[in-house]
């Protein structure tokens, strides 16, 4: 599409050949930048510019990630983190989806809570974590509960959004084809609103994990966030690391898999432009 | 023409919009009587209200003041005997052609087999056999238009509302689709209100041509009753003399009123 618009007088033969070239050089230069920063973070380690106490190196982090997936030791960890995060991503979608939609269709309640929320909001999250530790223990349950109220609204807000730019003539044709309120939410509502809700979605996950993480940081006895705080407690760099790059990819990894759910489900959209999406 | 009471009556009905802090007096004082089967077209400058009238038919617009009667009636709500053809591109981008078109049997629960069969068959009669497939996006603009036909017709509605439905078409397809409409009209005794630009379609579609003066505040200015006899050749009927005649007649008032409203739109504009 970009490529179309730029040069639309430009033998439109040629475009595709140019786009995949285009491409070949994308990942190219994507697969330089990443051996540029880990290849320099190694060998300023190998000399020293950079203190491998504090700062560790690749060959070092991946070393211990090896050990910690063959032993599988780092497994019943990880478990459990993607567990919580799984918990929070699910429980915080249901009700942000739900809480948004409500308030995108009613006025009424919309203009009682759109304040609550909002204030909710401004609350700095992380001064909740320890109370949420308070109230729902050391286990799990406080994980979850602080994933929860991040995702929450982010998907919220999302949701809100997607719903309230429903193009007005659109709702109005199929009411006068004969749609109910459930109807329309079924077939223009949430269809309308699933590339808003899908972005708000992909960037739960990352909160979701973040909660967890946290979570178990501040109190817990098990956990990807655990392990990292026990590392981080004697000066392991390397432990800390292994854990980051642990988490980064299983985030990856689930965002590859709502990424595959949302061109599914988004099927009928005309082409996109690239941007921040895994191609 | 039939004999009855008004299948649609509009009583006094005045719209204004809000503008910021002041009102946009949109129509005014509308009074129109719609008899049963009968087809009515609505022209007048542009910006003139004729939509507006039309969302007040379709019960998605409550009048400032004044009201709709439906079938002797008032209305409230949703017009639910009213199938209305937007102006605006009504297609949902996410369902197939066929889907769209099935979408309104779907809604009143017709089952799949039987809504497949009927929407399959008004695609062809718009031309759109195998197009089924396809998403809007896909398609051209008039093809579009032909679709969202097929999707308000099929539902067979009593009183069938168009805003402007061919005006994105070709002359050639254009003629087809009026046919067609005409059959539909004349088998099913569908009641019509039609809003156009073109007189010429206006002239020879209708059983009577009301003309709406130049807003603001519009309100209707006359009415033309087109006594052409039925049932009309569309190919023909164009160089028939009476037809020249009633062209002429509505010709020369929408041009004052459209003289008017451009007047008016440089007075603002200069003032
Ligand atoms: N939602 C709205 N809010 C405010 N003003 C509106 C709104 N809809 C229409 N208007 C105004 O009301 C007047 C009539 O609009 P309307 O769309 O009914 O005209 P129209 O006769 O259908 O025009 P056209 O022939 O160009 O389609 C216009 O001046 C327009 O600016
Ligand atoms: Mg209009």
């Amino acid at each position: 599409m970009a490529v179309a618009t730029r040069s639309v007088t430009a033998d439109q033969a040629d475009a595709p050949r140019r786009r995949l070239g285009a491409r070949g050089t994308i990942t190219a230069a994507r697969v330089l930048v990443a051996l540029v920063v880990v290849g320099g973070w190694e060998l300023a380690a190998r000399l020293t510019v950079l203190d491998p106490f504090f700062f560790s190196q690749p060959s070092d982090v991946a070393r211990l990630l090896r050990e910690w997936l063959v032993s599988g030791e780092i497994l019943d960890d990880l478990v459990v983190t993607v567990g919580e995060a799984f918990g929070a991503l699910l429980i915080g979608t249901i009700l942000g989806l739900i809480t948004g939609f409500l308030l995108a269709r009613s006025p009424f309640l919309d203009a009682v809570f759109a304040p609550y929320v909002k204030l909710l909001n401004a609350v700095p999250r992380v001064v909740l974590a320890p109370i949420f530790l308070l109230w729902f223990g050391l286990g799990e349950a406080s994980k979850v509960a602080f994933g929860v109220s991040l995702v929450f609204f982010v998907v919220f807000f999302n949701t809100y959004q997607g719903v309230r730019e429903v193009d007005r003539v659109l709702v109005d044709s199929v009411r006068m084809l004969g749609a109910n309120e459930r109807q329309l939410a079924r077939h223009v509502l949430v269809p309308s609103a699933l590339a808003w809700i899908f972005s708000g979605l992909r960037v739960s996950i990352g909160f979701a994990i973040v909660g967890a993480v946290v979570g178990e940081y501040l109190g817990a006895s098990r956990g990807v966030g655990y392990v990292i705080a026990q590392a981080q407690g004697v000066f392991d760099t390397t432990g800390v690391f292994a854990g980051i790059v642990l988490l980064s990819v299983v985030v990856g990894l689930i965002d590859v898999v709502v990424h595959r759910l949302e061109r599914h489900l988004l099927r009928w959209k005309p082409e996109r432009t690239q941007g921040f999406q895994p191609s | 023409m039939m004999v009855g009471r008004p299948l649609v009556e509009l009583d006094n009905v005045t719209v204004a919009y809000r503008a910021g802090d002041r009102q946009h007096v949109a129509v005014t004082d509308v009074n129109l009587e719609v008899s049963r089967g009968a087809f009515v077209s609505v022209v007048g400058p542009t910006g003139c209200g004729k939509s507006t009238v039309l969302n007040v038919v379709a019960g998605l617009l409550a009048p400032t003041s004044g009201g709709v009667r439906i079938d002797g009636t008032s209305l409230w709500g949703r017009n639910t005997r009213a199938g209305y053809l937007f102006q605006q591109d009504t297609l949902l981008p996410w369902k197939t052609v066929l889907e769209n078109v099935c979408l309104g049997l779907e809604l009143a629960g017709v089952d799949r087999a039987e809504r497949r069969e009927q929407a399959r068959d008004w695609l062809s009669r718009v031309g759109l056999s195998g197009f089924e497939d396809a998403h809007p996006h896909q398609l051209s603009g008039g093809m579009r238009k032909r679709t969202a036909v097929a999707q308000v017709c099929v539902c067979g509605p009593e009183i069938l509302l168009m805003d402007e439905p061919f005006s994105a078409l070709d002359a050639q397809t254009r003629q087809l689709m009026e046919n067609e409409l005409l059959t539909l009209w004349t088998e099913a005794g569908t009641t019509v209100l039609f809003v156009t630009h073109d007189l010429d379609e206006a002239v020879s579609l209708s059983d009577e041509i009301v003309l709406f003066s130049a807003g603001p505040a519009s309100t209707v200015a006359r009415r033309y009753e087109v006594d052409l006899p039925r049932p009309r050749d569309l190919m023909r009927i164009r160089t028939a003399r009476r037809f020249g005649e009633l062209y002429e007649a509505v010709w020369s008032d929408l041009r004052k009123e459209v003289m008017k409203a451009h007047g008016r739109r440089d007075t603002v504009g200069h003032g």
